[in-house]
């Protein structure tokens, strides 16, 4: 379980999260939503390390995250896909896969590895030795969501997978990272603008606003609530 | 047309040890965005370690062998100590402290060894090969640089390409956020790169010495023309630090030799501006990514 506490973040004289507080069960997608600027990024970042926090706590199993270089956060099963699709353009699609694999995988069990999260996006197998320059959007975020998920992590950190892609290509995402989550150990904090399709794949949903938190509920009870998405999330 | 060919070959010959700084400075600035500017000062340095350990009577080979372990060294002090501390402010910071290092090391191997120019012994003979009767201007050393380059060329290319340490290099190159996010230890891959680099700026400073006045300020020169090699190469690829050499090398060597070798700094130059407006993301720049 992912437990954050009174999390503030400001750059410079810009307060970015005011003591913000949540936490995130295993097997379920949590989903943060809100508007722009809302810091529901630098929430991500601050999770995993790559951001500084001015006070507060985060703990992942009890573990405490905060303080610890991102590399180790990494390494202890947090796989955090950034924001813009993080593809390293001028990596081959398989290197990106087996970056990801070195180390938490031995050298025989990397290329079944590839090759299982190359099963689970078809598209991506004919690519596999294509520059990821090369990729159109959709399969970039393919890529990184194979990617995020080949090193079995136990804290996945999506920024904004939908952003830019089709309907169809975004519902398939969302019911990937559905099927990935549930009955497993898994536990999903996914950031979205679409609040639509987010609150269809999670179980619980995080509101912020301006860096606080406004709602954390029930994923259904939030979409029910008519009031709540014309204010907060403009559907 | 005999001149041609000695003139070929020399450019050949000189053109590898330029090839060697410019990779070593490729190194550096792909994964750093740094030039380093006390490259070749720190190969001159760790040169006059292997004068010392020479005239001390210790083998050639060991000689060789363990100033390229110092250079490797010294590269990855330089990393850890001076340059990661100025991480995230200014580029032009760590730039400055290299040109300072520069200004170090040729101070303090004057202070130690004297500035005068003095001999140092190749590994081979220096003397041209007989070739059908005649004799060429590539010596048995000429083919010992040859031969020492284009191993530490493909050692560095079979690094890159097919290991995993090298796949981590890359992506510490090329993104070092996302690197980190998949778990690299980037901090240590940039020391290492930093190392690397040292032991070509090493290799360059042993190779260059023979041929050029011995001093703490021969490898000054060796530093300009293995940045040109460098920016026609493209700055960021070794195999373009490999080709940018050779083109510099033979074009200095054509200069000198028709033109008089006075020219040849500025021969350097010509080639620098004339690559910069043909080309001014060098030969093997990667290409622009495509962004969807």
């Amino acid at each position: 379980m992912l437990e954050v506490r009174d999390l503030s973040v400001s750059f410079g004289a810009v307060q970015a999260l005011h003591s913000v507080s949540f936490d995130a069960e295993p097997g379920a997608v949590t989903a943060v939503l809100g508007a722009n600027g809302a810091g529901k990024t630098t929430l991500l970042r601050t999770i995993s390390g790559l951001v500084k926090p001015r006070e507060g706590s985060v703990r992942f199993d009890g573990d405490p995250l905060l303080g610890r270089h991102v590399e180790t956060i990494a390494r202890m099963g947090v796989s955090h896909v950034p924001e813009g699709r993080g593809v390293i353009e001028e990596l081959t699609v398989e290197e990106n896969l087996r970056l990801a694999t070195l180390w938490c995988l031995r050298k025989r069990e990397r290329q079944a590895a590839i090759a299982e999260t190359l099963g689970l996006f078809p598209r991506l197998q004919d690519f596999r030795r294509r520059h990821a320059s090369t990729l159109s959007g959709g399969e970039r975020q393919m890529l990184v969501l194979g990617r995020a998920l080949i090193s079995r992590p136990r804290l996945l950190l999506l920024d904004e997978p939908s952003l830019g892609l089709a309907p169809l290509v975004t519902a398939q995402l969302m019911a990937l990272i559905r099927d990935q989550t549930e009955g497993t150990d898994l536990t999903v904090v996914l950031v979205e603008q679409n609040a639509r399709s987010a609150l269809s794949v999670s179980h619980h949903a995080v509101i912020l606003n301006l860096g606080q938190v406004v709602v954390s509920d029930a994923a259904a009870t939030v979409a029910a609530d008519d009031a709540l998405r014309h204010h907060y999330l403009g559907f | 047309m005999s001149l041609f060919f000695d003139y070929t070959l020399d450019g050949i010959a000189n053109g590898m040890v330029y090839a060697t700084l410019a990779l070593a400075l490729v190194l550096i600035y792909r994964a750093t965005k740094i030039i380093n500017f006390a490259q070749g000062a720190a190969g001159m340095l760790t040169t006059f370690i292997a004068f010392s350990l020479l005239s001390r009577g210790v083998g050639y080979w060991w000689a060789f062998v363990l100033v390229l372990v110092i250079g490797f060294a010294i590269g990855a002090a330089c990393e850890r100590i001076l340059i990661r501390p100025l991480h995230g402010r200014s580029e032009l910071n760590p730039v400055i402290v290299t040109i300072g290092l520069l200004v170090v090391f040729e101070g303090l191997a004057g202070a130690i060894y004297g500035n005068a120019s003095r001999g140092f012994p190749a590994a081979f003979s220096q003397s041209g090969l007989r070739v059908g009767g005649t004799t060429i201007a590539f010596s048995h050393f000429d083919v010992f640089i040859l031969i020492a380059v284009l191993a530490l060329m493909a050692g560095t290319l079979v690094l890159f390409r097919y290991t995993a340490l090298g796949l981590r290099m890359r992506a510490t190159a090329f993104s070092r956020e996302i690197a980190r996010l998949l778990g690299v230890r980037v901090g240590l891959l940039l020391t290492l790169g930093w190392g690397l680099a040292g032991i070509a700026g090493s290799l360059a400073g042993l190779l260059a010495a023979p041929t050029s006045s011995f001093g703490p300020y021969y490898m000054d020169l060796v530093l300009v023309y293995g940045f040109t090699a460098a920016v026609i190469g493209g700055l960021e690829s070794p195999v373009g630090a490999l080709v940018g050499g050779l083109i510099t090398g033979l074009c200095i060597s054509y200069v000198g030799g028709y033109l008089g070798s006075g020219l040849e700094p500025l021969g350097a130059l010509a080639l620098l501006m004339v690559a910069l407006m043909a080309r001014p993301e060098g030969i093997f720049a990667r290409p622009p990514a495509r962004r969807v």
